[in-house]
Parts: structure tokens; sequence; C-alpha cells
């Protein structure tokens, strides 16, 4: 582990150097304990791959004293209550009209649209953290065959709710924004609610299955 | 009591400051980006400091009050009036029912604050008033205002008003270069190319807005050309994307990102950044970590005694 500061007002932990599970155990460990302390003069959380950002009020909270507290939480055993991960079934219409990509995928590939549908649905995911915009997973786990380049021009317009994948990772854009990942389906759950209690469906550290719905399914629960 | 948007001009949204606790699930603070003047606006009109207020973007804006209303304007350089008279910045003045407020163009700066005896009646999502316009949340309908939109009033403290010592103005807006200390990954690149972002200046650029600052000027190359495992990013981070061209990351930043970053400017300096209008110079100057602390330190001071009552 490695503590460097980033600003006046933060410091980066970095637990590693490539995206894997363990580091991402490492990081949801030390992030959970970072929150189950919730010492308020800690105001962000940043975690990613293999690092974590501490914002915190410098006023309140010195560089040194900050390094301690990370230094003492990385030490503990990590706690065993809390930890069984919580797993979150998406339901996702593959329709051609949500999946402007998928046949692109398959070509890639050299698999038929059908295989890619059942691969990318058959998978388990882990959320390494959420970035981007609000409420937007970064899903590891994505079946190799399935990794394909982020689109060379960026789309201006991508609809809430479309599920996506680039490169080894997959993902489900919450909210209306631009963006470079490929198209291959769409969820009709919202992903982002910013009233409620939990506005993000995902967590970081969560795990994530998508199950596969038809047209009339999609529809009806987009009108429920 | 409301206010009626005739005119929203270039882009006027509502903003405290900010949403802090939510950057792991990808939302950023955002909040007023210049968070001094929006401070000085709420304490002249005797609201506390993280009152919901209108920040106003190069070309301000033209609103109507229905009923008589205490305001402060704060901010960039800005000539405004009030059903015609001129109304000045950085004092309470009264606006009487039906009057119009008109803000002008900004001669200097980028950002003008309206705060309002009682602030905006907006309601707070994830404990901020403040509007999240990737997310299309906070503020008013998470958007920037436009024509026709009405917005609430709290009912205001009615306490007595402070006035500002003269001469705070222009203590608040130097011309000193910004003062950053060195970035996450600094050491990437030499000291050729932090000598260069410390010597040369830098434009901003017209692609700039409340996410960043894109700054054009002398490319910054760094030692190391490897790829950077995405990790999370502080506010106001000098990163170096592969055009070598630097962008200072802003209120509306990404909270996570995959370009190394040079250096960072300090926390006391952030609300300048909030100031600054495309096509202008910027310059930086290092400071040490400590240094930078007790700026930020001297600057919550001065704050509390700039006011006489």
């Amino acid at each position: 582990m490695k503590v460097v500061p980033a600003s006046d007002s933060s410091l980066l932990v970095v637990l590693g150097d490539v995206m894997s599970l363990d580091n991402h155990e490492r990081v949801m460990s030390l992030f959970r304990a970072l929150q189950r302390v919730n010492d308020l003069r800690i105001r962000n959380l940043h975690p990613a791959y293999a690092s974590i950002l501490i914002d915190f009020d410098p006023l309140r909270l010195s560089h040194e004293e900050a390094t301690s507290l990370i230094e003492n939480l990385a030490g503990e055993e990590p706690s065993q209550c809390g930890r069984a991960a919580n797993t979150v079934t998406i339901p996702v219409c593959y329709d051609v009209e949500f999946a402007p990509d998928l046949q692109e995928v398959a070509n890639h590939a050299k698999i038929p649209a059908r295989e890619v549908i059942w691969l990318h649905s058959s998978a388990t995911y882990h959320v390494h953290f959420l970035g981007f915009t609000p409420g937007f997973a970064y899903l590891g786990g994505l079946p190799e065959t399935l990794h394909a380049p982020r689109l060379a021009t960026p789309r201006k317009h991508v609809p809430a709710g479309s599920v996506a994948i680039a490169g080894t990772q997959a993902g489900i854009y919450p909210v209306d924004s631009p963006g470079g990942w490929r198209l291959i389906g769409r969820t009709p759950v919202r992903i982002f609610d910013p009233d409620a209690t939990q506005p993000t469906l995902l967590k970081p550290g969560d795990l994530v299955e998508f199950r596969e719905i038809d047209r009339a399914t999609f529809d009806a629960t987009v009108n429920r | 009591m409301a206010i009626r948007v005739q005119d929203p001009g270039l882009l006027t949204t509502v903003q405290d400051l900010g949403r802090y606790g939510y950057s792991h699930l990808g939302i950023s603070p955002g909040g007023a980006a210049d968070s001094l003047a929006m401070r000085i606006a709420n304490l002249l009109v005797g609201n506390p400091e993280n009152a919901a207020t209108l920040e106003m973007t190069l070309a301000g804006a033209t609103l109507e009050f229905d009923e008589e209303s205490i305001v402060a304007l704060s901010g960039g350089e800005c000539h405004c009036r009030i059903n015609g008279d001129t109304a000045p910045l950085w004092q309470a003045m009264r606006v009487p029912a039906r009057g119009i407020l008109t803000c002008g163009a900004m001669k200097t700066g980028a950002r003008l604050y309206l705060g309002i005896q009682g602030g905006l009646d907006v309601q707070p999502i994830m404990g901020s008033a403040s509007t999240n316009m990737a997310g299309h949340f906070g503020g008013f309908e998470g958007r920037g205002l436009r024509k026709g939109d009405l917005l609430g009033v709290r009912k205001g403290p009615n306490s007595r008003l402070p006035t500002l010592n003269p001469g705070t103005v222009e203590a608040l807006y130097s011309r000193e270069p910004l003062r950053v200390t060195r970035g996450a990954q600094h050491d990437w690149f030499g000291l050729e190319a932090f000598g260069k972002l410390l010597s040369c200046p830098y434009t901003v650029s017209e692609q700039s807005n409340r996410s960043g600052l894109r700054l054009k000027g002398e490319p910054i190359s760094p030692r190391v050309r490897s790829q950077l495992l995405t990790e999370g990013v502080s506010h106001g981070a000098i990163q170096v994307p592969q055009d070598e061209q630097p962008i200072i990351l802003f209120v509306d930043q990404q909270t996570t990102g995959g370009y190394p970053k040079i250096a960072n400017v300090i926390a006391a300096d952030l609300y300048r950044v909030g100031q600054l209008r495309p096509r202008e110079q910027v310059r930086f100057i290092e400071v040490a970590i400590p240094q930078a602390i007790d700026l930020l330190r001297e600057q919550e001071e001065w704050l509390k005694q700039i006011f006489q009552c």
C-alpha cells in the first residue's frame, strides 16, 4: 500500500497497479472500513480499480492524521460481518432497436448475435466502482469472447438504461448522456433515481447478473 | 414569494456549496464555481452561507420579483440594473414588488451570483440544492433556467444586514498566478515538463465549462508514457491527456479518470478558477501542501473579518 498526497485536501491510497479481483477485494475492504468509521472530517471517498482517493477537510484533518487513520484501517483484519455480496439481477431486452452495436460485437467475436446475448446474460459481474456519470457502474467479469474496443467516435446521446460493453468491461448508462461504449441492449429498470434513499441501483462491491427479457416484457415494465 | 425568469442569460443554475458524500456513487460535489463570491452574497443578505443562490455565466439573467425582496450580487464585474437604475455588486439592495433585475454581460470574470434573503426554495437532493447537470437532478428541475421558470423564495431572517469593508473585492480577485501543489502523478513528468507548466502562460479555451477548463499552450510531455489505471480524481486536479494540453478539473468533474495529474490547484485558489473566462491567460506557481493549508486557513479567517455591521 502506498499513500500519496493528491492535493492539499486529498490522499490517494494505491493498493495495486492492475485491474484484478484481488485488488478489488483490497479496495472494497478499505472502502468498507472507511465507511464504517464514518469520520465526518472525510468528505468523499472515490474507490476505483486498485485505489481509493480520500477527500477531506484539511482544516480539521491533517494529511498525517489521515494517513495514520488509513494505515490503521488497512492493518485491520477485514470484517466478515455484512460482507456477503449483494447480488442484483437486471432484466435486459436485447431487441434490435436497443442494440445498435450487437451485430458488430458478434462479427468482432466471430459468433452469432444470439451467442453474444447468451454469453452476456450468463456471466456474473462485480461492480469495481462508479464513475463517469451519477450511478454508472464499471462492471468486471465480461466473458473474454466479448471483449471489443470502444467506438471510434462516441455517440452524442445514449439513452438511460442502455446496456453496453467496451474493452474488458460491461456497464449500463444510468442517465441520458454521451457515450463511447457498444450498445447491446436496454433495461427497463431505473439505474439512477436521485429521489430514492439509495439513489443508485448498484454500489461498489455488488455482484450483477443480467436476465434476458422479451420486448413485450420490456414495454410492460416501462409502462407500469 | 417568487422570481420569474424573463431571460436566463447564457447559463443560470441554482447552486449552494455542493453535495458531499456521494462520490463513490459517481456523483460529484458540484456547487458554486466561485464559492467565495457565493458565500459573500448570502452573508450580505443575512442568509447562512450555504443558502441556495443563482449562478450566472458570462451573460446575466433578467428576473422579475413578485414581492419586495432583499438581494445581493457578487462575482465578476457586471452592469446590473433594478428597474433601470444601476444596481451595484457586493451590497444588499431592495428590489420592489414587481421589480425587474437585469444583469448584463460580464466585463471581467465569468460568474455572477445572486443571493436572495431567505434563499431559493428548492428541494434539497442528497443534502444539496446544487444543480447536477450530468445527472439531470438538483437545483431547478436538474437543468439551467429557461424563460418563464418560476422559482420560489424562502422567508427571510429579517436581521441587521452587514456591509463589506472597503478594499475587500480588490483583495479577492488578484491577478497573481494560480497556486498549485504537485499532483498524484507529478513524477510521471520530468522537471522540464513541470517547469513548463510553471513558467509558460496557458490560455483558457472556449471548450471550458463547470466540468473542466481546457488550457492551450506549451505541450506538457510525460517522461513515462504508460496507461494510467482509472482512479479517483481530486477537485482542481490538472490532468494531462494524450494531446499534452492540460485540463483543470472543476466542480462538475467526473469522480474518476484515467489521465495522469501533474498538479492540483490549491483549495484557497479554486474560487478564482470559477472566474476564468475563455481566452483569458493563466499562470501557475508551486506551493507546498502545508503552505496551501495555511493559505486556506487564512482565507477562512479573512472571510470572518471583511464585514462590518
